[in-house]
């Protein structure tokens, strides 16, 4: 055995291909079958894809790197489920590219955070964070509620999500310009298109306090305000066979 | 490309293909900077044809000033020269940034600058860590493989001038990547976090690298590739396997800095995690594994302890590694099956890791000595100590039930760190106080005594640092999961922070003590340099090497 060895010793390119045949293995077994197995994803009513808004405020917690400090991932755990509410489900992120689940709590655990907070708590915390929470060492993001958003690409945003499996229409595309507009517009109405598109639950108003404007901290909000809250769990049986994984 | 064809009169072929190469990446450049309607994308156009710009007139004067000869009878050491200095400056500044930010979370206050969002904790955060993994640890991988390829291949670098290509494309992949993150540039996937375009040319730079190191054991005289290749080669194969995959994206614009992952939720987080466990198994465990094959051997002048060990525990070793990624996941939405073939292996992969430390530690039978008289090896077994201390931590910490606790806390903080600091940043450290003396033809280092300064203090800072980091972390998950006996939670989130404060500041104090060892070694590298030369010997291919191959 020890001679036969010498092969990959001797022969690089034998010892390359043995290489990849050995780390392929594993990947291969472990992660292709999620892509077929229907079992991964739950199936539940309510998950929708981010309005333009949401989406562009989901950008901007991805260019902040809030994944560092904040998990969007509540583990089924007795104490997890009473602190943030009803444990994460797959489906919950399936529209998320990327994936926001974290690995490190600094700061606590986000995936339910939509609808805890009014909006102006938000603004007051991401402005300056030890104003409401004295002890907390969160970084300040006072700069969110003075940048203007820059959705000049936001039909290119959409359109790209499409391209990697989120179902969004071509009116919504075509509309994201206004649709986006529309969310925080407090008087857009409960017939607005926005609402048409995207549904009744959808939450319209002007996130920042700030009317004139529409900012970043606009856009920030509005995803944290809508995070958790789309699954009806009135009708989610987590006990039925098809949902136990 | 891998071959140095040298003409007498002409500009060598690499050299030329270099050359046209640098120019075509910068007039794409400048028109990628000109045309684009992201004002992101046009600040990293104008590094990234600044930077092209410097390349190709420097190339010109070397050119015209016939420089850039390679000389097939001497070791192409000059590239790992400026690599060595590339792993000192990086290791500084990922340390700086790693200690700023530990400053900002123990004190809020001051650290913290609301007109300075670049300075915000979530951006520093991947810089630290992409400045200590890949710019510390890939300079520190790249200059010590270029290094024991060569002498236990006995051949010259192959690709001409082309190594320092992947010297000088890995750097400006590292000023994109850590401008990118402070710019506000990012993936948001942990340690794979540059921007689609700044992937897509270190994929160029790894293929190089590929490249060269294969071929330079193409053109070997021994018969047989020296263990410490095989890990080499494992690590940048790998790499390259798992860059492409995790990082398949789809940009938004090709003039835009933004892209969407192909993958989402569930099977991102595998993909991710897939990745992000082996960029620990493979960059930051098997190329370092490479450096311990090779550096502590001719250190201690012993040959390896056993070479059956070495094989069993490099083919375990990459087979078992790959499985790891679903421990990062327990509890999660990822189906249980996953989770528990993850934990399964990972606990598997205590024997492997447990081999290669026997396997090291063990080379210094008859030499144990050493430890006494010698601080730069003392400095690599404790490194080899750090590693089965994190190797056997990992494993534990993977057991689902002990993942309960000790996940989302500082106690993972303090784990990555006992293996970063301890057995990555030591074993590198190792490497360089033996490669500095050798490559710059001195005797000797500046001084020893700065060498033991180094040392105790790095010592002193990471056991501060992870004794710090395991109690705030088994803390903080014992706080979260704290009942009264009313039944009712007995602590707010904000309460478990406030109860970490002191645990922060041992921490920013280990890793300022750690910082200030780096310095101490950055001075007397500097100081080793700048010794008068011991002899003129140049290090021609053809000198034999101590062979290294353990008997059988």
């Amino acid at each position: 055995m020890w001679k036969a060895h010498a092969k990959f010793e001797r022969h690089s390119l034998v010892l390359l291909i043995g290489i990849i045949i050995v780390v392929s293995i594993g990947g291969l077994v472990e992660i292709s079958p999620l892509f077929y197995l229907e079992s991964t994803i739950e199936k539940v009513d309510g998950v929708r894809p981010y309005t333009p808004l949401e989406q562009a405020g989901r950008d901007i917690y991805i260019r902040e790197g809030c994944y560092g400090c904040h998990s969007q991932m509540i583990r089924p755990l007795r104490d997890e489920v009473e602190r943030y509410g009803h444990y994460s489900l797959a489906a919950e992120s399936m529209y998320d590219h990327p994936f926001q689940w974290g690995s490190k709590r600094t700061g606590p655990d986000l995936a339910r955070v939509g609808g805890k907070y009014s909006d102006s708590w938000h603004v007051q915390h991401l402005a300056d964070p030890r104003s409401v929470v004295p002890e907390s060492n969160m970084p300040p993001y006072k700069f969110l509620a003075d940048t203007d958003l820059d959705y000049r690409a936001i039909e290119q945003r959409l359109a790209t999500l499409t391209t990697v499996g989120v179902p969004y229409s071509k009116a919504e595309i075509a509309n994201a310009k206004a649709d986006l507009q529309q969310q925080v517009d407090p008087f857009a109405g409960e017939a607005s298109d926005l609402k048409k598109r995207y549904g009744a639950k959808v939450q319209q108003r002007d996130y920042d306090g700030n009317p004139q404007r529409l900012t970043e901290m606009d856009a920030l909000i509005a995803y944290l305000q809508v995070l958790g809250t789309m699954v009806d769990f009135r009708s989610y049986k987590a006990e039925a066979p098809e949902n136990l994984r | 490309m891998t071959v140095a064809t040298s003409s007498r009169d002409g500009t060598p072929l690499d050299v030329t293909a270099l050359y046209m190469f640098t120019g075509l990446s910068a007039f794409l450049a400048l028109l990628a900077t000109a045309f684009t309607h992201d004002p992101l994308f046009r600040f990293h156009g104008y590094i990234l044809t600044g930077a092209l710009v410097v390349a190709v007139c420097v190339m010109s004067v070397l050119i015209g000033s016939d420089r850039l000869r390679s000389d097939p009878t001497r070791y192409a050491d000059g590239v790992i020269r400026a690599g060595v200095i590339a792993t000192m400056f990086w290791a500084v500044a990922g340390l700086a940034a790693g200690a700023l930010a530990a400053s900002q979370l123990s004190w809020p206050r001051i650290f913290y600058f609301p007109e300075l969002p670049w300075l915000n904790f979530g951006r520093l955060r991947p810089l630290h860590t992409s400045a200590v993994i890949f710019a510390f640890g890939g300079n520190a991988l790249i200059a010590t493989s270029f290094y024991v390829v060569q002498r236990t291949c006995r051949a010259r670098l192959a690709g001409g001038v082309w190594p320092w290509f992947v010297l000088w494309g890995y750097q400006l992949f590292i000023v994109l990547a850590a401008t990118g993150y402070l710019a506000g540039i990012t993936q948001s996937r942990e340690y794979a976090e540059p921007e689609w375009y700044v992937d897509l040319w270190l994929t160029i730079v790894w293929v190089a690298y590929l490249l060269v190191f294969l071929g330079t054991i193409w053109k070997r005289k021994e018969p047989h590739i020296y263990v410490a290749n095989w890990f080499y080669l494992a690590f940048i194969v790998t790499i390259a396997i798992l860059h492409l995959i995790n990082n398949a994206a789809v940009p938004i614009g090709l003039l835009e800095t933004k892209s969407y992952s192909a993958f989402s939720g569930v099977q991102d987080a595998l993909v991710q995690w897939w990745y992000g466990h082996n960029a620990v198994g493979f960059f930051l465990t098997a190329g370092f594994l490479g450096m311990m094959y090779y550096f502590v051997p001719k250190r201690v002048e012993r040959p390896v302890y056993s070479y059956r060990l070495s094989i069993v525990h490099f083919w375990s070793l990459i087979f078992i590694y790959i499985w790891a990624g679903p421990h990062h996941l327990h509890y999660t939405a990822l189906p249980q099956w996953a989770q528990t073939l993850g934990m399964t292996f990972s606990i598997m992969l205590w024997m492997p890791s447990w081999g290669g430390m026997i396997n090291g530690l063990m080379t210094l039978s008859g030499a144990w000595d050493k430890l006494r008289t010698d601080p730069v090896v003392r400095m690599m077994v404790v490194a080899i100590a750090f590693y089965g201390m994190s190797t056997f931590e990992g494993p534990l910490m993977s057991i689902r039930a002990v993942n309960a606790l000790s996940h989302y806390t500082d106690w993972t903080i303090g784990h990555v760190h006992s293996g970063a600091l301890g057995w990555v940043g030591f074993i590198s450290f190792g490497a360089l106080y033996c490669m500095v003396p050798w490559l710059w033809k001195k005797e000797r280092l500046y001084s020893n005594q700065l060498v033991e300064w180094h040392f105790w203090l790095a010592t002193t800072g990471i056991l501060l640092y992870i004794a710090a980091m395991w109690v705030s972390g088994i803390m903080e998950g014992l706080m979260w999961r704290e009942y009264t006996p009313q039944g009712y939670l007995a602590n707010a989130f904000v309460e478990t922070v406030a109860a970490k404060h002191i645990e922060n500041v041992i921490r920013t104090v280990g890793g300022l003590m750690y910082l200030s060892g780096a310095l101490i070694m950055a001075y007397n590298l500097w100081r080793t340099i700048r010794l008068p030369s011991a002899q003129a010997a140049p290090s021609p291919a053809e000198l034999p090497t101590p062979a290294l191959m353990a008997a059988e």
